[in-house]
């Protein structure tokens, strides 16, 4: 049986991996390559990378950090940030990157999408999106949450799919780094709107988090950074313990 | 020395970073004669199967089947094992090598497609490079077309339906997950298959 999986993120700044809450307080966890490799040892099924600072101080991805994160991981590897052109994600994957992210740069130019996925696959496209609740609605924002954009999240991605993506990465602003649970309306809207996988961010705080995004939100997938960084909760007993609610989960590894 | 065939499409990165960690002696390469001197062959493949169409323009689709002709170890991953197979619907007008009998097609409706995540795997036991993999074991797969059961199948998944997740015949292995980024379980298959 396809199981849900378990997505560990570090948010990458000059090179470090930092935490902030809603977007903002940046905190250091560590050295990217370390934190990478020991989140795939304790479980996690696949890690993001992510340069949250790339975009809004308008440089490439750092890609030394991407090439020795990527050396020894054997997991499915998204790097994400920065990515403005073809050039840029075919640096990235030359790095070492499994898959893409791209989000900013994709709402500019939708078309970029496809130029991606025509080159390699749509498998390693992974459209991110920062949505807020807005009205009754959700808005999507760019640069790294501090844009607003005016368009509802829910119609791009449908059109993200549209255009070649292979996957939704659907952060809430409202809920990153809260640990209040995650944001199930949005995610159960975005999922049931389009036909690719929608991980679900933004909000994990413990494990009934995860059951009620499985269950009520639809994700295929889920993703944290916080509760895993600090230690709050390891992944192995977090899956242990959605594998006893009956959600399916690659456990043992 | 195990060759890499790189045809232009997709990224091959991870599967070299896979054998360089086990330590395997390899080259990527698109040169057929490279491949003719090579002791094995690892074709992988992401994508469009309307990429492989450069396999028939290049000569390398002659030089692979060339090669796995004379007995040396072939393995196809991903596309690399789809194109083992007759064709794909996902472009009709591109043969397959046709050493599997069948064609690959989408999954059905009632499950979300691309099929993208861990998997469950049943494994025959007679299977030579799924030696000491687990019953249920868990590998990572992303593709939007399946092959179907054949009685070379050795690993079979299931995904709205049942499917070949990995094949062999004598010399011709072809898996349709990643090994190398399935983790330990992934790791091992290729290893078995640097040891054949």
């Amino acid at each position: 049986m396809l199981t849900k999986r378990i997505i560990a993120c570090l948010d990458m700044d000059g090179g470090r991996v930092v935490k902030g809450v809603r977007f903002k307080n940046l905190r250091d966890a560590g050295d990217p390559a370390e934190c990478a490799a020991a989140h795939a040892r304790s479980g996690a099924d696949e890690i993001v990378l992510l340069d949250i600072t790339a975009t809004s101080s308008n440089r490439k991805t750092l890609l030394d950090a991407v090439r020795s994160t990527a050396h020894s991981l054997f997991v499915p590897f998204t790097v994400g940030g920065g990515i403005r052109q073809l050039d840029d994600a075919a640096a990235v994957f030359d790095a070492g990157a499994d898959k893409i992210a791209i989000n900013s740069a994709a709402v500019r130019d939708p078309t970029l999408i496809g130029k991606i996925a025509g080159r390699f696959g749509s498998q390693a496209v992974v459209v991110a999106i920062d949505a807020r609740k807005n009205g009754a609605g959700f808005e999507v924002y760019v640069a790294g949450g501090r844009t607003p954009t005016g368009r509802d999240a829910i119609e791009w991605a449908r059109q993200a799919t549209a255009c070649g993506a292979g996957e939704i990465l659907l952060t809430s602003m409202d809920r990153d780094g809260t640990q209040s649970g995650f944001d199930c309306e949005l995610v159960r809207a975005v999922a049931g709107a389009v036909s690719i996988p929608v991980i679900a961010s933004g909000g994990a705080g413990s494990a009934p988090d995860f059951i009620e995004v499985f269950r009520e939100g639809r994700a295929d997938a889920a993703l944290a950074a916080s509760i895993f960084h600090f230690g709050l909760e390891n992944i192995g007993e977090l899956k242990s313990e959605l594998r006893d609610a009956g959600i399916p989960v690659r456990w043992p590894c | 020395m195990i060759a890499i065939v790189d045809y232009g499409a997709g990224n091959l990165n991870s599967v070299k970073k896979a054998f360089d960690h086990l330590g395997a002696e390899i080259v990527v390469t698109s040169n057929p004669e490279t491949l003719a001197a090579a002791d094995k062959i690892v074709f992988p493949g992401v994508g469009h199967f309307s990429s492989l169409r450069v396999l028939d323009q290049t000569g390398m689709a002659k030089a692979l089947l060339q090669a796995a002709s004379t007995g040396k170890p072939l393995l196809g991953i991903c596309l690399g094992m789809q194109w083992l197979f007759e064709g794909s619907e996902e472009c009709n007008e591109i043969a397959g090598a046709g050493i599997f009998p069948g064609k690959c097609r989408q999954f059905p409706s009632s499950v979300k497609s691309p099929h993208v995540g861990w998997n469950s795997v049943t494994v025959k036991e007679s299977a030579r490079i799924l030696q000491g993999i687990a019953q249920n074991s868990f590998v990572y797969y992303t593709h939007s077309f399946h092959a179907p059961l054949v009685a070379e199948t050795t690993a079979a998944t299931e995904y709205g339906l049942q499917f070949s997740g990995a094949v062999e015949r004598g010399n011709i292995f072809g898996v349709q997950f990643h090994p190398e980024k399935s983790g330990d379980a992934g790791l091992s298959i290729l290893k078995n298959f640097c040891e054949l």
